[in-house]
């Protein structure tokens, strides 16, 4: 048998999930929309054209489309970790716990796709 | 010494384990631990009301029609209730994930430090939610 050295002071505290990927993607997709957020509110407060074709014209440009389906990913991201967190929190029951974070994980990439394909429809 | 211990007289030990859902209305949270359930209220509901976002966004996005069919439907009272909780969800968390970004970053950790960010989260959020409130609802 091979010897465990992954224990006391020697224990890999990363690299394995042990929280930290999560932890971390959770802040930086948060990062990512504050930015995105900022990006809304000055094309927001500098705009005049508020009719259908300016909101349209913004989305219909190619840089926007992109940070705004960067952010949205990112959105995914950040909800599936934190809704991830609420059912192991509360959900004791394993099976059931298990089917939710599964049906989680299948709306939120729906939600992905039909995200971008709102996006490219403009 | 070791015989003084065992002879001790047994104490009965406090037992502690977390409150039971009934327990819930009459325990009254710190500022911050009001603040974090509150985060994570917020982020729920945003994420149940996900296909709500996505819908408006298609809708105000597809064609000037439905761009003004979008219209007619925020201006029913009720979907303007669902939109200004989705604004109180987003304001407050992005309030108080600032506020984590910020103690992260080891910044304001000490008790007194986090009961005032956690106050100013409350202000924050709350105020910016009543002024957008007003405006949804016509006041101004």
């Amino acid at each position: 048998m091979a010897t465990n050295d992954n224990i006391g002071p020697k224990r890999l505290v990363v690299g394995a999930h042990y929280g930290l990927r999560d932890w971390l993607a959770q802040r930086v997709t948060a990062l990512v929309m504050v930015a995105y957020t900022v990006i809304l509110l000055v094309s927001f407060l500098t705009g005049q054209n508020f009719t259908y074709e300016g909101w349209a014209g913004l989305f219909a440009q190619q840089w926007f489309k992109l940070i705004s389906a960067v952010t949205l990913f990112g959105l995914f991201f950040h909800a599936w970790v934190g809704v991830r967190d609420i059912w192991m929190d509360y959900v004791k029951s394993v099976g059931l716990r298990l089917t939710l974070q599964v049906a989680t994980i299948v709306w939120l990439i729906a939600c992905a796709a039909w995200s971008v394909q709102i996006l490219w429809s403009v | 010494m070791s015989e003084a211990v065992r002879e001790a007289p047994k104490k009965e030990r406090p037992e502690f384990r977390n409150i039971h859902v009934t327990e819930l209305s009459n325990y009254r949270l710190p500022l911050a631990g009001l603040v974090s359930i509150l985060h994570r209220i917020s982020g729920l509901t945003m994420f149940l009301l996900l296909p709500f976002v996505l819908y408006l966004l298609e809708q105000s996005l597809r064609s000037e029609i439905s761009f003004a069919y979008y219209q007619g439907i925020v201006s029913y009272p009720l979907v303007k209730l669902i939109i200004l909780a989705l604004v109180w969800g987003y304001l407050h968390h992005f309030c108080a994930g600032c506020r984590h970004l910020i103690m992260d970053m080891h910044i304001g950790l000490a008790k007194e430090q986090a009961r005032h960010s956690a106050a100013s989260v409350l202000a924050v959020s709350l105020s910016l939610t009543a002024i957008i409130a007003l405006k949804l609802f016509g006041v101004f």
